[in-house]
């Protein structure tokens, strides 16, 4: 095969491997676009219930967007102590990376049970069942994300950062900063433009 | 603590579901007997469930597609048989619910099933050796592909033992899948036969999209690939962009149905229109999903025998991509009647009508592709030959139902089944049955049976006419589909025709089934001691029938669209210098999560929350297992590869 000059090189990470999980990743795009494409349609879809202005505690989700924000911040911090095979630091920013995921998620679970506690769970209208199912994918993401995190931090205790371990690294970043761009649009398409 | 599941769901009553269960029972019997009688336990585990190599992995897909056609043909002849009896005061042997099931299941089952299967077995045997490569890109991903997808498989066949299946069409439209109008287990072993076997297929197109990108072998530019690697990529591009809608889509029907959600339900703001939107714009892609690979067997057929390199060979890749493209752009035509204003059904009405002329690009470079040429009418080539005649009166029927007025004379009637039987059949099922025995000597060095070969065309083709030709006029006189009683005596002797053409091409299917059983008896007779025996154009001819686990001792440098028949026509003689390779190791893991899945599937389904559970733990136990597998590869030296080239050679003498 030929060795392009603009690509990373291959001995630190199989490329392959990582290019292969970044065209899953576009085919996860599809799937989060199809789910705002549904939110669209529904979010008129109330049935006498809450629409989408009534849901917004923009502060509170301020809050969550700042975290996942962080989160990636930390996480592209980890990535370069693995640059630079710092082990120990890079264990410390995955471990950050992981609690600031972890507070995220809890925060998201808080809303939403918030939200079932006044009557307003995803039986109560189409409307709300687009809601939680496009914020709850995401979320689930999160979680993935964060099991992910921890078999990484098992892995480099292990076997350190070699070439497999930094491929899949890689791809976690890549998993990572991609549900962070999802975020942006759910922060702007269901909270912001909701509570306009 | 089963959930559901009780002993009223085993099949005691229904002689019908009672006697399926038993054949397969007593299939399974008699495979485990054999394999214990031959001791071939570590051999099946070793060869096979557990292998990475793309070519065992095909045979795998095309195994269990031949196995699923067999099942969803009996669904077609109950059917059929059930049509050409139940009018007027007769009402045949089926009631309305069993007769809804056979539909679904039918469809269900051709599609997903068999086709996908099939594609996805020739797209393995045939891409990497084409590309000249050693493996698909991820070994292991395509073996978790192949597991998800018979784990799929398999739920659609225990639903014929325990419980039933679903009454909702192969398309399942809510509120009629919804749980207040479809309460049993129906509906959800089709929604999680799909989701498992759909993420096998949408693993497979990253997979594949990918090993095509990448791994060509040196001077194979993205122009000088064969058309059918062209087309198997367009086809990946559709999977990866198409299957995740048709995820969402199962998934928001799944979340109505157990969540008590509100997507699709009729009121409490639910949007049936949406399902159906949804459904088709994974659904279309899906039938050019299917019809692009065919497509492109059918030009490698064409220009080996016609002994003539193909015509138009960039007019076909840029018509295969103008499809791929236009595939997206046209789901509205499955439901004009859905009520969208004129201007909205014109818009998709003009787009279908303009996807037939890249198709009939692609048509016209196959005939003048077989002008002049020196035709060798080989079995492969009369499946292209009756391809071209049924699939240009599909194409063309589809045209007349593109245009939205027609459309709505004809919409969910008779006609639109003969239209997309003829397309289906008559495009895909023939394309990869061409496939299947263009390829068949490369992966096990025989030729199948010619004279039974042509025996299984002609009464496959008589039958398909007898079977299908009718249904164009009674779709036209007003007959409706999934119809299992009508009272109009003159549609009668249409439908008997049908039957009669369904029982043609059941001796086809027999005929089938006689020829590959009598070649691997008598294999003496129809080896073919060559690895070339179509004088083939591609690659994929260049290596030894059946090919070593390597593919390619040395990977091949290629400077023309046609390299092996360059090859062949130019003497080179340099000594061969061997490197050591590297091949992926065997690896139980994806066989062991297909079968997590189908645990987890068959849980969920019952609803048997602790097996859910378990199941879904253990399943992602493996998936971390395997990231702790550190040596997966292991290294074939110069001088081993040498010594097994030099035996391979002396075998061949």
């Amino acid at each position: 095969m030929k060795t392009n000059p603009l690509m990373p090189s291959n001995d630190r990470i199989n490329i392959n491997v990582a290019f292969g999980f970044w065209l899953y990743l576009m085919s996860d795009c599809i799937l989060f676009a199809i789910l705002f494409a549904t939110f669209a349609v529904m979010h008129n879809r109330t049935f006498g219930g809450p629409g989408a202005s009534d849901l917004a505690t923009l502060p509170f989700v301020l809050v969550e967007t700042l975290l996942l924000l962080t989160s990636s911040f930390t996480c592209g911090i980890a990535m370069l102590a693995k640059q630079h095979q710092r082990k120990n630091l890079l264990i410390v920013w995955l471990v950050i990376t992981f609690i600031l995921g972890l507070v995220f998620v809890g925060m998201e679970l808080q809303e939403f049970i918030h939200l079932i506690h006044e009557g307003n769970s995803w039986q109560r209208s189409g409307f709300l069942s687009a809601f939680f199912t496009l914020v709850g994918t995401h979320g689930l993401h999160v979680v993935i994300g964060l099991v992910w995190i921890i078999v990484m931090i098992v892995q480099v205790c292990i076997y350190g950062i070699d070439r497999d371990v930094s491929t899949r690294l890689t791809c976690f970043a890549l998993f990572w900063h991609f549900l962070d761009i999802v975020w942006i649009f759910l922060f702007t398409f269901v909270y912001l433009l909701g509570g306009l | 603590m089963f959930g559901k599941l009780t002993l009223q769901s085993l099949p005691f009553h229904e002689p019908f579901a009672l006697g399926a269960s038993i054949m397969m029972a007593l299939a399974a019997l008699i495979v485990i007997g054999l394999i214990f009688y031959f001791k071939r336990w570590t051999w099946l585990w070793k060869e096979w469930l557990t292998t990475v190599d793309h070519k065992k992995i095909g045979v795998m897909y095309i195994i269990v597609a031949i196995v699923m056609l067999l099942r969803g043909f009996a669904d077609a002849l109950l059917m059929r048989t059930q049509q050409a009896i139940a009018v007027g005061a007769h009402h045949g042997f089926l009631n309305a619910h069993h007769y809804a099931q056979i539909f679904s299941a039918h469809g269900v089952i051709m599609i997903f099933f068999v086709a996908m299967p099939f594609m996805f077995g020739l797209i393995n045997i045939a891409v990497p050796l084409q590309i000249g490569a050693r493996d698909v890109a991820f070994p292991y991903l395509n073996s978790l592909s192949l597991w998800l997808t018979v784990s799929g498989a398999m739920l659609v066949n225990i639903s014929l033992v325990m419980g039933h299946f679903g009454e909702a069409g192969w398309v399942s439209y809510p509120p009629l899948s919804e749980l207040t109008y479809s309460p049993g287990v129906g509906i959800d072993y089709y929604i999680w036969a799909l989701q498992i076997s759909g993420i096998g297929s949408l693993l497979s197109g990253i997979n594949f999209f990918f090993t095509i990108l990448r791994l060509r072998c040196p001077g194979m530019t993205l122009m000088k690939m064969p058309i059918f690697t062209w087309a198997s990529w367009s086809s990946m591009i559709l999977v990866i962009l198409a299957f995740p809608i048709l995820t969402v889509t199962l998934t928001l029907l799944f979340l109505d149905r157990y969540m008590g959600m509100h997507f699709f339900t009729a009121g409490a703001g639910g949007n049936q229109m949406m399902y159906v939107n949804l459904f088709w714009a994974w659904g279309h892609p899906e039938v050019y999903i299917l019809i692009l690979p065919a497509f492109g067997i059918f030009s490698e057929v064409v220009a080996t025998f016609s002994q003539k390199r193909l015509f138009g060979y960039a007019t076909m890749v840029w018509a295969l991509l103008a499809i791929t493209f236009l595939s997206f752009i046209v789901w509205l035509h499955h439901f004009y009647t859905m009520g969208a204003s004129a201007d909205v059904n014109a818009f998709f009405g003009i787009t279908t009508m303009l996807i037939a002329v890249p198709t009939g690009v692609k048509i016209f470079n196959w005939l003048f592709t077989m002008y002049r040429g020196r035709i060798i009418y080989a079995t492969p080539m009369l499946w292209m030959i009756a391809f071209l005649i049924i699939f240009t009166i599909g194409g063309m029927t589809g045209v007349i139902l593109a245009i939205p007025a027609i459309d709505f004379q004809l919409h969910n009637s008779l006609f639109l089944i003969a239209h997309f039987h003829s397309t289906i059949i008559g495009g895909v099922l023939f394309g990869f049955f061409a496939g299947f025995y263009y390829w068949f000597p490369k992966v096990f060095g025989i030729k199948l049976n010619e004279t039974l070969g042509r025996y299984a065309f002609f009464c496959w083709v008589i039958g398909f006419l007898l079977a299908f030709m009718p249904l164009y006029f009674l779709g036209m006189e007003g007959m409706t589909r999934r119809l299992n009683h009508y009272t109009n005596p003159a549609w009668q002797p249409y439908l008997i025709i049908a039957a009669a053409g369904a029982l043609v091409i059941g001796l086809g299917i027999f005929f089938q089934i006689i020829q590959v059983l009598y070649s691997l008896i008598y294999y003496k007779q129809h080896q073919t001691h060559t690895p070339d025996p179509w004088n083939g154009r591609t690659l994929e001819w260049s290596t030894t029938s059946p090919p070593p686990f390597y593919n390619f001792a040395i990977i091949p440098t290629v400077s023309t669209r046609d390299p092996f028949w360059e090859m062949k026509h130019t003497l080179s003689s340099t000594a061969p210098h061997y490197e050591a390779i590297h091949i992926p190791k065997n690896t139980s893991i994806g066989f062991m999560v297909g079968i997590c899945s189908l645990v987890f599937g068959f849980a969920m389904i019952w609803r048997i929350s602790w097996l859910s559970i378990a199941s879904f733990v253990v399943m992602l136990a493996f998936i971390i297992a395997r990231a702790f597998v550190r040596e997966r590869e292991y290294t074939l030296s110069a001088e081993a590869l040498a010594r097994l080239e030099a035996d391979s050679q002396k075998d061949r003498l």
